[in-house]
């Protein structure tokens, strides 16, 4: 890892940020490179470097978790029938969602579901749009490396839910 | 005995920019505005809290040396320092106005459990959520 994380120049870094903002706004858009970097005024050879160096995700899986984040709020907050949170949180296909859900988060939409409402507690005075960044999942792997990684897990245990 | 909390301050990338964005637009007041050499104290108040200021500083000497100046101003930019809240009695009509005035949303208001909440950037990267609370 390079130790000169500062060393992107302020204005970069806060069109960059433009750019993040946009897609936490409409993360069930499309986002492809060219217009994520239209907004930063980046070309589209250096934006995704300067946006992973930036905020130390790619934009596209950064795109990822903020689409979980709000399918898995959507599955703590609503009845919303599971396919219909798919199509809200920008997934063209059931079945895509489900398996980046679960490459994410490891469980089922169901399986949280059920545990959100049986955990269902107060959530204090915490902004509840703060609270929401709080519980945003974590995405330090890829996705990719993640379904490696359970995919040696699964060889060694026999998981517990299908 | 009692004790409240007087200045609280944010980094801004120029105090300048920072003054005309929260005074002109937001509706804020100067407090203070002293210069000692290049260092520049500017405080401001929203006008219905009097007993509290928000400070804009720009990280620099003589308070941090070069490289720290350089992290706080990246930090800033990349939106990585702490949430602000600015309450509001009327979100929608509070994000027409500001919306109408250039100001940078992030978020259009959005219902949450009775409270309406948008979000919007000051010029330097600050992230304000400006929330009307249910009464």
């Amino acid at each position: 890892m390079s130790n000169d994380f500062t060393s992107q120049d302020p204005d970069l870094l806060r069109r960059l940020l433009r750019a993040k903002d946009r897609m936490d706004a409409a993360f069930h858009e499309d986002w492809p490179i060219k217009r994520l970097a239209s907004v930063s005024h980046v070309s589209e050879a250096h934006f995704a470097r300067s946006f992973a160096e930036a905020f130390g995700v790619p934009p596209h899986r950064y795109l990822l978790t903020r689409r979980i984040e709000r399918a898995v709020a959507l599955l703590r907050e609503t009845d919303l029938p599971i396919t219909d949170i798919a199509f809200q949180t920008g997934w063209r296909s059931l079945g895509t969602f489900g398996r980046v859900f679960r490459d994410i988060t490891g469980e089922t939409p169901s399986i949280i579901r059920k545990r959100a409402r049986a955990e269902a507690g107060e959530p204090g005075s915490v902004p509840a749009c703060i609270l929401q960044a709080a519980q945003r999942p974590d995405l330090k792997m890829s996705v990719l490396e993640k379904r490696r990684r359970s995919a040696v897990d699964i060889k060694e245990a026999q998981p517990k839910e299908v | 005995m009692s004790q409240s909390v007087q200045v609280v301050g944010i980094y801004v990338r120029d105090q300048d920019e920072a003054l005309a964005f929260y005074v002109d637009k937001l509706g804020f007041r100067v407090h203070t505005d002293v210069r000692n050499g290049d260092y520049r104290w500017l405080t401001i108040q929203a006008p219905d809290q009097p007993g509290f200021q928000l400070g804009l500083y720009v990280p620099g000497p003589p308070i941090h040396d070069a490289a720290t100046a350089q992290t706080l101003k990246a930090m800033v930019a990349k939106g990585a320092m702490p949430p602000l809240v600015l309450a509001v009695d009327d979100c929608r009509a509070a994000y027409d106005r500001l919306l109408g005035l250039g100001v940078e949303f992030t978020q259009e208001p959005t219902d949450r459990y009775g409270n309406v909440d948008a979000g919007f950037r000051d010029p330097s990267g600050n992230g304000w959520k400006m929330i009307e609370e249910r009464r």
